[in-house]
Parts: C-alpha cells; sequence; structure tokens
C-alpha cells in the first residue's frame, strides 16, 4: 500500500465519485442520503488514506463506509420518518468484495433524473450535480438562478425521487423511446446553457458520451452526441482571435475541428443503419450538412430543406422553426422566410434571441433599415452572452447608418 | 350510505407535519380522530396523503398521456387525507367531518359516493 498523496487520492474520488453514489442511490432509493453519506466516507477515506496508504480496493473501503453510514442515519431517524417510506438498504445487501468490480448504476440514475414525475426545471442540473458531482453553486448561474433556489429544486427532486418511489431500473421497450428522449432532451439542456456559463457544453458531451457507452445500439444517442460534436468541432471558428463572436455563415471552414466532424460523421451512419430517425439524428445530419462547406465549399440547401422538414414534422421546437426560416431564405427567398417567421406566436418568440436576429438579417435583405435596427437591438436584448450582444449592438448600428 | 371525508389542508398545515413545534399535536390529533371513528363502527377505510410535492399527474392531451409533477391543480388547499365513512346521513357525516382536528387552512369536502352494485 502506497503512503496516499492528495493528488492521487482525488483522482481516485474524481473517477468513481458518480458511480459510487450512483451505486448507494440505486439501493436506498435516497440520493439524499447516500450523499451525504458518501460525503462523509470522503471525509474519512482522506483521513484515514494520508496516513494508513491508499486500500488496494479504495471504491470498495469507500462503499462500505458510506454504506454503514446510511444504516446508521436511519436507525437514528425521527418520528416524522416513521410515517415515511422504510429504507431499501437491506443488510443482506452486500458490498463486492476485494477486488471485484463493483456494478455502474449510472445509467438508471439518468432515467431517475428525466423521469416525466420529476419537475423538468430540476432534470437537467440534477444529472449535473448527481452524475458528474457538480457542485450547486456551479450550476445555478447556468439556469439564471441563485444556489440556494437551485439547492432547493433539487432537494425537492430528491425527496420526490425517495417518498413517491420512482422506480430504478432502465425502462422496459414499450417507455424506453419516450423515457430516452427525455433523458437526451436532459442532456442537450445542458448544452444549451453554455451562452449562460462556460464549461457546459463539455459536461453536456461527457454525459452525452457515457449515454453512448451504456447504450451504443440506440441511434437517438448515438444522434445526440454527433450533434454536440458537430457543434463543438466549430466553437473555435465561432469566435475569433479578439474572443468576439463570428456566426456560422461567415465561419472559416478551415477553422473547424475535422476530426471532430468526421468522428460525428461516423456516429450518423452506424446510427443510420437502425432505421429509426429521431431529433437528434435530425438536427446532427443538418449539422452535417453545414460541415460539408469545409469540403465543398458550399452548403447543399436542398438537403438541408429535406432534413428540416422532417424534423419539424414531428419535433416543431422553436429553435428549429427559426433555423428553418433563417434556411428558407435560401431555399425559397426572403419572402417565404419572413412567412415562416410571421407564424411563430409572438409570446413565444418575444424574448428569444435568434428569432430577432433572424428577422433583423431577412429585413434587412427586404431593404427596412429601420425595421432591421429595431430587431437586432431586440436580438442584443435578449441574448446572454457578451461577445453575441456587441455582434448585435454593432449589426444595428450599421442599419441604422444605411437608412441614412 | 357511504360518504368520503377529503381533508384538505395548506402549506401551513402540511408544514406542522414535519415542524418539531407542531409535529406531536398534529399527529396526537389525527391518531386520535381515527381511534375515534374506528370505534364507533363507521370507518369503511382512509388513508393519510404525502403533500402535495411528492404528487404526479396523469393526463391526457390530443391522445397524448402527459405525465407531470405535482397536483392536478396549483391552489392553496390540497388533499391531505380521506376518510370512507358508513353513516345513516349526510348530518352524520357532517359531525364526523367537524371532529377533524383543526389546524391552519383547514377544509373537509364531504360527498356521497355512488351507491355499490
Amino acid at each position: 500500500m502506497a503512503q496516499g498523496d492528495d493528488a492521487q487520492i482525488e483522482a481516485i474520488v474524481r473517477r468513481s465519485r458518480g458511480r459510487l453514489l450512483a451505486w448507494l442511490a440505486a439501493r436506498s432509493g435516497d440520493i439524499g442520503a447516500a450523499q451525504d453519506a458518501l460525503g462523509d466516507a470522503l471525509i474519512d477515506a482522506l483521513e484515514s488514506w494520508r496516513s494508513a496508504g491508499i486500500p488496494e480496493n479504495p471504491e470498495a473501503w469507500l462503499l462500505t463506509v458510506a454504506r454503514r453510514r446510511m444504516i446508521d442515519a436511519h436507525r437514528r431517524t425521527s418520528v416524522r420518518q416513521a410515517f415515511a417510506t422504510r429504507t431499501l438498504v437491506d443488510e443482506a445487501t452486500s458490498v463486492p468484495e476485494e477486488g471485484a468490480e463493483f456494478p455502474d448504476d449510472r445509467l438508471r440514475l439518468m432515467f431517475v433524473c428525466a423521469h416525466p414525475a420529476i419537475d423538468s426545471s430540476a432534470r437537467t442540473p440534477l444529472m449535473l450535480q448527481v452524475v458528474l458531482g457538480l457542485e450547486v453553486a456551479r450550476i445555478a448561474p447556468a439556469f439564471a438562478t441563485t444556489a440556494s433556489t437551485l439547492a432547493q429544486r433539487l432537494v425537492r427532486a430528491k425527496n420526490k425521487i425517495r417518498d413517491a418511489r420512482i422506480a430504478w431500473s432502465v425502462p422496459a421497450l414499450a417507455e424506453l423511446p419516450e423515457r430516452l428522449e427525455a433523458v437526451l432532451e436532459a442532456i442537450y439542456g445542458a448544452y444549451v446553457c453554455e451562452e449562460r456559463c462556460a464549461g457546459m457544453a463539455e459536461h453536456a458531451r461527457t454525459l452525452a458520451r457515457l449515454m453512448a457507452d451504456w447504450m451504443p445500439e440506440e441511434p437517438e444517442v448515438l444522434g445526440l452526441l454527433a450533434l454536440l460534436l458537430h457543434c463543438e468541432a466549430r466553437h473555435a471558428a465561432g469566435e475569433d482571435h479578439l474572443g468576439r463572436f463570428v456566426p456560422l455563415f461567415a465561419q472559416d471552414p478551415a477553422q473547424w475541428d475535422a476530426g471532430l466532424q468526421q468522428e460525428a460523421d461516423g456516429l450518423l451512419a452506424v446510427a443510420a443503419r437502425e432505421q429509426r430517425p429521431g431529433r437528434f439524428q435530425l438536427e446532427a445530419a443538418i449539422q452535417s450538412v453545414h460541415a460539408r462547406r469545409r469540403i465543398s465549399g458550399r452548403i447543399d440547401w436542398s438537403a438541408i430543406d429535406t432534413l428540416y422538414q422532417g424534423l419539424l414534422q414531428s419535433w416543431p421546437t422553436l429553435g428549429a422553426r427559426i433555423a428553418y426560416a433563417a434556411a428558407l431564405e435560401h431555399i425559397s427567398g426572403v419572402p417565404a422566410a419572413m412567412r415562416a417567421l410571421g407564424s411563430l406566436a409572438a409570446q413565444d418568440v418575444r424574448d428569444f434571441a435568434p428569432y430577432w436576429a433572424v428577422l433583423a438579417h431577412l429585413q434587412e435583405k427586404a431593404g427596412e433599415q429601420d425595421k432591421a435596427r429595431a430587431s437586432w437591438l431586440e436580438a442584443a436584448r435578449c441574448t446572454d452572452s457578451a461577445s453575441t450582444r456587441q455582434w448585435l449592438m454593432a449589426r444595428a448600428v450599421q442599419s441604422g447608418d444605411r437608412q441614412r | 350510505m357511504k360518504y368520503t371525508l377529503m381533508i384538505h389542508e395548506t402549506a401551513e398545515g402540511f408544514a406542522q407535519r414535519e415542524d418539531a413545534a407542531h409535529q406531536k399535536a398534529y399527529w396526537e390529533g389525527t391518531m386520535a380522530y381515527v381511534e375515534a371513528i374506528r370505534a364507533a363502527g363507521v370507518l369503511v377505510t382512509g388513508a393519510g396523503l404525502m403533500p402535495p410535492d411528492r404528487a404526479t399527474s396523469v393526463s391526457w392531451r390530443d391522445g397524448k398521456r402527459h405525465v407531470q409533477d405535482g397536483p392536478f391543480a396549483e391552489s392553496r388547499h390540497q388533499l391531505g387525507g380521506l376518510f370512507i365513512i358508513d353513516v345513516e346521513s349526510l348530518d352524520v357525516a357532517l359531525e364526523w367531518a367537524a371532529r377533524f382536528p383543526r389546524r391552519p387552512g383547514l377544509i373537509v369536502e364531504v360527498r356521497p359516493n355512488l351507491a355499490a352494485d
């Protein structure tokens, strides 16, 4: 046994934390209690391993200690919990022996986090906290809320999971498509927070990669990962050397990460063999068409038209409808694009920056500079990213100048 | 004739279940009521319910099933428990409703059950 140094211990904790929590939570039904018990076990580990050295099987050590703490805590419960559900921590649930790998229950944990009975605004932050071990204070800004509000929301969700006894199983085949879509949407929900909180896109990719490891035969799982990789491939090109926002049409394809785009397209090809199209495969395929500009120098708008029509038929999200409206300019012309934007409900788009940006662009093309200027300003008002806002304000100024 | 007594409370009432200053009185009051109603031979069945934040609602819209977190209606008063009793008249059922231990926001709805066939 080597004398434990802090860096080694930290590495073990980072690697195992999510799996340990999932194991304890799946067997007790109580994520909160598992988090407390594991937290205490980690403190014990730090003390003990620093002096006595890191044990042969550190994970078994942590599980044993955490499980014992959970059982002790349950024995000390007060009056009110006599009315609550019984714990599922069973003396007979044994910790895997020294040397044996303990099972990875994180996939079950993902399905629980995205269960329909869980408040939808809690699902993504819950995954980030319990599967990735992120601190609430770090997650909260991504969801435009305070740490204490988010903490309460997560406690409510975890209590619901425990007390309503949400099932800890990977859903049966009949329910799987809908339940899986909820998981993937929650992961995507982390990605879209990148503007508010840098680093979220990477967390989304981590979760998407884990899902691809656990469910490699599910085409939508591969589709989501492909979508996130396509977006990541263009990340560097989305900012110039001064950190200013560069929109897609203005990006230099030479700056795109070809390796990531190829990896994404590889995943899409595997997914396509299943012949079960879905929202994320379609979204990724659209990004794949844009990515081909790197090779062909042009965009195949006809392919994009077909893909969006397929996407919007079953998954008419606001983002996709606006993106399609933008593409329509190149497919059918400015009037068609304007009509598509006009079909959206005012209250849905009022605070949605992409709507105003696309509208502004179309108004410019139609020669309506004063309206365009107003629309650029609306877009700037609604955007969370400082660099994007700067770009939008600059466009507003340009529209204003053209007016004169 | 069977009646269902639906016990509604507000958030303040539900909070008493957990709050150290009130919980003993809250639960002893409930238990005493259950004992009394049982002893009188009128109780068919009853159930205490977890608070509304543990509720999940299932509904149908456009032929699709919707499952969502929370009770069916966001109202101040939420169902906390129910009793099914078998008594001679509404007046007797109302007496039992009035005997339920008073707590913040208490409303007891009394409804006759459909006759079983």
